[in-house]
């Protein structure tokens, strides 16, 4: 056959498709069972550092069973919730995909509440956040202390933000300003915001956004808003 | 009758100028100028300059041995596409292997895949040597290039780095007493950590690099 001629082409084009694809689908398949055990642990790491637990994790040897066991030890319950701060029962938190819930009507959000017990005694109450940074989702966790109110800490992960400048969002360092910080004014909703340009220290409602991440770091002050208004009830609720 | 079989050295000093050329002379970021956009995007911090130094060395190189091993098959009206398709393969391939087994490097080369595929130099040797070549020195030259490129980058992402953020590999390196906000004389210089300050040392590299190789410089 010649080399030049167009039913060469058509044969080696198609052949060409069929063997990549054969041969990507292969990978995907005999790979997924790995990476969804990764995205699993990545996501109890996740909810264990908003409440600063898992910090040997890098020296463990074997990450997943480190982490799953730290996650059983510190996590004592794992509940649902609505909006209108009643339990919701039949659905497992853990596999509650917030994406999915935040695009049903308010009323039918089914919103996970992780329980913390830590070793000094005290209990807090882990909720996830989800929302939009500049190329692609950004998420994490916050955990409150039992007055609803104190924020005790705050772990966040991104997609696909730039690397040193939203992507730090990430970082410890930023993370951990938001550690006794104030979701609440005069019992009044407030949130916490992002400053760009620094933020005093002894503002409780306010932390120093990322440099060189402005749209990052405004995504991120939406996330904790957008989340944790709907809790609001929730809180109400529990505190009583 | 026998056939004499013209055998060459693995690493004859022909193949060997493979490598090194592109380290120095045929640079293909200060010389030739591809492969920019990714230099600019991903050298904020070090360790993701390294990360993708080392994606772009295995891609290239791969990318080169299987279009040599495939160059007397390929029709060369859809050569680009076939180039394409390679690369694109290999680059997902390496994603989806990270992803399984490396989670934490994956996290971090996330954006950096579609760059890889992008990046112009991988097409460039395929198109410029490997469909011309054979399989072995095509890798060398997919090497020489990969390496070529990720010094630039490594270098590119140690001085942003370190004046930008004052860490390296982020261990901090310059003392957080130094800093104004700390009661210092200190402060990162912010220009470092936005994109055109990669193009400026670039171009301090092209600077340095004419004027020790002289040959470099065109003849007006």
């Amino acid at each position: 056959m010649k080399k030049q001629s167009n039913l060469y082409i058509f044969m080696y084009s198609s052949v060409m498709v069929i063997i990549v694809a054969a041969l990507l689908s292969l990978a995907s398949t005999a790979l997924r069972p790995f990476q969804e055990k990764n995205i699993e642990t990545e996501k109890r790491l996740d909810i264990l550092r908003s409440v600063g637990r898992a910090t040997e994790v890098s020296s463990a040897s074997n990450k997943h069973e480190y982490v799953g066991n730290e996650f059983n030890q510190v996590v004592v319950e794992q509940l649902v919730v609505n909006r209108k701060g009643n339990r919701v029962e039949g659905v497992d938190p853990f596999t509650v995909d917030l994406k999915v819930e935040f695009a049903k009507p308010e009323a039918e959000q089914n919103l996970p509440v992780y329980v913390a017990k830590l070793n000094d005694g005290s209990t807090k109450y882990i909720l996830p956040l989800l929302g939009r940074g500049l190329w692609g989702p950004i998420w994490g966790y916050i955990s409150l202390d039992d007055d609803f109110n104190t924020v005790y800490g705050a772990s966040f992960a991104h997609k696909s933000e730039t690397p040193g400048l939203g992507a730090e969002i990430a970082n410890v360092d930023f993370q951990q300003q938001f550690k006794g910080k104030q979701i609440f004014r005069d019992s009044k909703f407030v949130s916490i915001s992002v400053v760009k340009g620094g933020a005093g220290s002894s503002d409780p409602h306010s932390v120093d956004a990322v440099s060189g991440g402005t749209i990052t770091s405004q995504g991120l002050e939406d996330m904790i808003k957008d989340c944790l208004m709907g809790y609001q009830e929730f809180f109400k609720k529990s505190k009583n | 009758m026998s056939v004499k079989i013209e055998s060459e050295p693995l690493f004859s000093a022909k193949n060997l100028k493979l490598i090194t050329d592109p380290i120095n002379k045929n640079n293909p970021i200060t010389v030739l100028v591809l492969g920019i956009c990714s230099a600019l995007a991903v050298t904020v911090k070090l360790e993701p300059s390294v990360v993708m130094a080392i994606s772009v060395i295995a891609v290239v190189t791969l990318a080169n041995v299987i279009t040599s091993l495939l160059r007397n098959t390929i029709p060369s009206r859809i050569r680009i596409i076939v180039q394409l398709v390679i690369i694109a393969s290999l680059v997902i391939l390496v994603d989806e292997i990270l992803k399984a087994f490396a989670y934490d490097v994956s996290k971090q080369l996330s954006v950096f895949v579609g760059l890889i595929i992008t990046n112009c130099i991988i097409m460039g040797r395929l198109e410029a040597f490997a469909l011309g070549n054979k399989p072995w020195p095509s890798a060398l030259d997919g090497l020489g290039n990969g390496i070529g490129y990720g010094v630039i980058l490594v270098i590119v992402g140690f001085f942003r780095e370190l004046l930008g953020s004052g860490t390296l590999w982020d261990y901090r390196v310059i003392p957080e007493s130094f800093y104004i906000s700390n009661g210092g004389f200190y402060e990162n210089n912010g220009l470092f950590i936005l994109p055109p300050m990669a193009l400026i040392i670039v171009g301090i590299i092209i600077w340095i690099q004419r004027s020790r190789t002289r040959e470099l410089i065109e003849n007006e």
